[in-house]
């Protein structure tokens, strides 16, 4: 039972850092229609912009301090996802105002791909440390109620609490803000939002800036667990399976299925795995993700797309 | 307008540039031509970078030595990124160049796999310095494969030579319990028939834990281990894998003291990250560790970096990847002084006439301490049968700062991993319809 549970903890806490990422996908598709595959890169580029910058700073300033340090790096990368996010609005969304969405998807395939090579190129390929003061031994739980306890990964469990806060943020901006809904405006019908005086420009670039900022404490997390370092982008694949099982366009949902993905296949590596040679939770969360979709082709929360003949 | 222009422009400029650096530079035809498959972006570049450094900077520092024998070496790189169709492709690529390629070295078992077969019809020599095909050690079977001074069958055998002698004798090891958690390609699952094997030989429960590529997600993995509570972990991964390994290890409480890697799981880039919560793992080294103190290593630094001919940072001269490298480019640089010796000195040499050079290399400690690697490593001697030439290792340490050896010199043992050749490499000829060579092909 403990070890059950200590799964269980464990999938959750996944979940929800995969929710991290998950959102940016969210944020994109709500407030532009377009589905960001640059995502995971855009969460690569924030990270190695971090690492960089919190060793580049104290050698610049000539500073012993590791807080102001991160702050500083921290700050910086803020305004190096803005610059990215209006590059992009500029160089690449402007000239596609009103294409197929296939089109647009195909556009940031291409800025993912660009991202990667000119991130590496301009920070390194070597795997670079973001010391956030993350704690990383594990803490033991309910030693009283089982034998040798539950584990608890600190780490996971804060870089969770992390997310817990964006998500409750990005929901008041998305509901309660004029911009917010101003965004949601544009990404029901780019056209129709123009004509109410909606910029649709502006509002692209600020969208973008805020998935640039999501995808910066992304970063800031699984860079801290795992290093910045190139897997990164790979994180935004984990991501996938739970946008389309919560719903490309619910903040709830990117929450919700990354739970459940995070749950889903921790469970079926650990009680599954042994049975089939193991090394099976990446595919088995897209078939969780596809299963879901049999019942509910929108994911959990999608919005219901309904067309007049 | 002006933007897009501007664009087209830059493009142009790019390109030219880029054509510009990857053109061959002028060569004479006597000059010995390698083929350079590396990886320096993607997930795998931490650890494929530190190698193709010091695979270049020994062929430069070959050439600053005024070559072999006036022959100079020559090379051009080509990126990889770790995946087994790229590889392909660039081995497709620059075979034929330059007179054609003297040997290739793909650092990758993926794309070793593939190019065994195109090697034959080829006539170039695939040398896998401490990866590749196990099986690939008998030369008879495998005549174009040189998996030189280790095997993963080798590695894996020392390390349960190691565990056995902590544990006071391989009659300790009965129901002792050792978990293999490796990456789940063919470079992982490599050491499973000869830990299959002394498992069976020693009573220990072997259960294996994969990993899927590129190995950021192993909370899973981590808490069976924690469930399982295994005497002794085994780590055969490769980039990143390796330091969320160890990262997990730690977030699991499992002691970093009792798990052990393969030396693609012995590097700095694997430690450097975690800091202190790596202190006390221990990996093989493939006879060398880091060496910052070794001959070859200074002259590197003397005859290249301080003159700013040297590949990558001056920093990462003498750690374990980069001696790879070195080693890597050491070995198939006397092979060609080998092969010189046959086919005439100053001579540009054959894919053919390489593979008789490293049949034929007998690197003894003196030829070694003679060209700067006295300590690094031990005697290399090859036969047209037996393609490893050295099965020597040892344990080395992480203190939380550097790479300390922790261990005696061991030999694989061969009357272990020679059945299991045989066998293998028996059945590999078998279903390929091979005709083993005989005594009288070696000489040719």
């Amino acid at each position: 039972m403990a070890f059950f549970l200590e799964t269980l903890l464990g999938g959750l806490m996944s979940g929800m850092l995969y929710s991290l990422v998950a959102l940016g996908f969210v944020l994109i598709y709500k407030a532009s229609g377009v589905f960001n595959f640059a995502q995971g890169a855009m969460v690569l580029f924030a990270a190695l912009s971090m690492a960089r910058f919190s060793e580049w700073i104290p050698e610049w300033l000539g500073m012993d301090n590791l807080f102001m340090a991160n702050v500083l790096a921290f700050a910086v990368s803020v305004v190096v996802m803005f610059v990215v996010a209006w590059l992009i609005e500029r160089l690449v969304l402007r000239h596609l105002v009103n294409q197929e969405g296939a089109t647009l998807l195909m556009a940031t395939l291409g800025i993912a791909y660009f991202l990667d090579g000119v991130g590496q190129t301009i920070f390194g390929s070597d795997i670079y440390k973001i010391d956030v003061g993350m704690p990383k031994e594990p803490v033991m739980m309910l030693e009283s109620v089982f034998e040798g306890g539950i584990l608890i990964n600190k780490e996971d469990f804060v870089a969770a609490f992390i997310s817990a806060l964006l998500v409750v943020a990005l929901s008041i901006f998305f509901q309660k803000t004029s911009t917010g809904r101003a965004l949601r405006a544009v990404a029901d019908d780019h056209q129709a939002a123009q004509s109410i005086g909606i910029p649709l420009n502006r509002s692209w670039v600020i969208v973008w800036c805020v998935a640039g900022i999501t995808a910066l404490v992304a970063g800031v997390i699984w860079g801290s667990k795992l290093g910045a370092q190139f897997s990164l982008s790979t994180v935004a694949l984990r991501a996938l399976p739970v946008v389309i099982l919560g719903g490309l366009t619910s903040v709830p949902g990117a929450i919700i299925g990354g739970l459940i993905i995070g749950v889903g296949e921790k469970l079926s590596e650990v009680y599954l795995g042994p049975y089939v040679g193991g090394g099976i939770e990446i595919w088995f969360a897209y078939m969780l993700a596809l299963v879901f979709l049999l019942f509910r082709p929108q994911g959990l929360f999608g919005e219901k797309i309904i067309d007049r003949v | 307008m002006k933007l897009r222009k501007l664009a087209v422009a830059a493009s142009i400029a790019a390109i030219g540039f880029s054509a510009a650096l990857t053109a061959p530079a002028a060569y004479a035809a006597e000059d010995q031509f390698f083929p350079v498959l590396a990886y320096r972006t993607g997930a795998y570049a931490p650890n494929g970078a530190p190698w193709a450094n010091g695979f270049v900077d020994y062929m430069k520092l070959t050439n600053a030595r005024g070559g072999v024998n006036g022959v100079k070496m020559i090379w051009e790189e080509c990126e990889t990124a770790y995946a087994t169709d790229r590889g392909v492709e660039c081995y497709e690529r620059l075979k034929g160049k330059h007179g054609g390629a003297t040997a290739v070295q793909p650092l990758s078992t993926g794309i070793t796999f593939a190019l065994t077969e195109k090697a034959p019809v080829d006539k170039i020599p695939v040398i896998t310095a401490g990866y590749g095909r196990s099986e690939s050690q008998n030369g008879a079977v495998f005549g174009w494969n040189f998996p030189l001074v280790g095997t993963y069958w080798s590695g894996a055998d020392v390390l349960v030579q190691h565990i056995a002698k902590k544990e006071g004798g391989f009659d300790k090891l009965k129901g002792k319990k050792i978990t293999l958690v490796y990456h789940d390609s063919p470079y992982g699952k490599e050491p499973i028939a000869l830990l299959q094997e002394r498992a069976k030989m020693h009573g220990f429960n072997l259960s294996l834990l994969p990993v899927a590529h590129p190995g950021v997600e192993q909370k899973a993995t981590w808490l069976q281990i924690r469930q399982n509570k295994p005497d002794y972990v085994f780590l055969w991964g490769w980039g990143v894998m390796n330091s969320t390994a160890i990262k997990e290890a730690q977030a699991t409480g499992y002691p970093r003291e009792k798990m052990y890697g393969v030396w693609w799981s012995g590097a700095e880039p694997d430690v450097k990250d975690v800091g202190d919560g790596a202190k006390g793992y221990n990996a093989l080294a493939m006879q060398h560790g880091a060496e910052p103190n070794a001959k070859v290593v200074k002259e590197v630094l003397e005859k290249l970096h301080a003159k700013g001919q040297g590949t990558g940072p001056k920093e990462e001269v003498g750690q374990v990847l980069y001696m790879r490298g070195l080693i890597s480019a050491m070995v198939q640089t006397e092979a060609v002084r080998v092969a010189q010796g046959r086919y005439g000195k100053g001579k540009h040499i054959t894919g053919e006439q390489m593979r008789w050079g490293l049949e034929n290399l007998n690197l003894d400690q003196k030829a070694l301490d003679g060209l700067g690697f006295a300590g690094v490593m031990r005697p290399v001697h090859t036969t047209c049968i037996d393609h490893m030439g050295s099965g020597f290792a040892r344990v080395h340490t992480w203190d939380g700062k550097k790479w300390n050896f922790s261990s005696d010199w061991y030999e694989a043992d061969q009357k272990v991993l020679r059945p299991m050749v045989m066998l293998a490499s028996g059945k590999y000829a078998e279903e390929k319809k091979i005709t083993p060579r005989t005594p009288e092909d070696c000489k040719k």
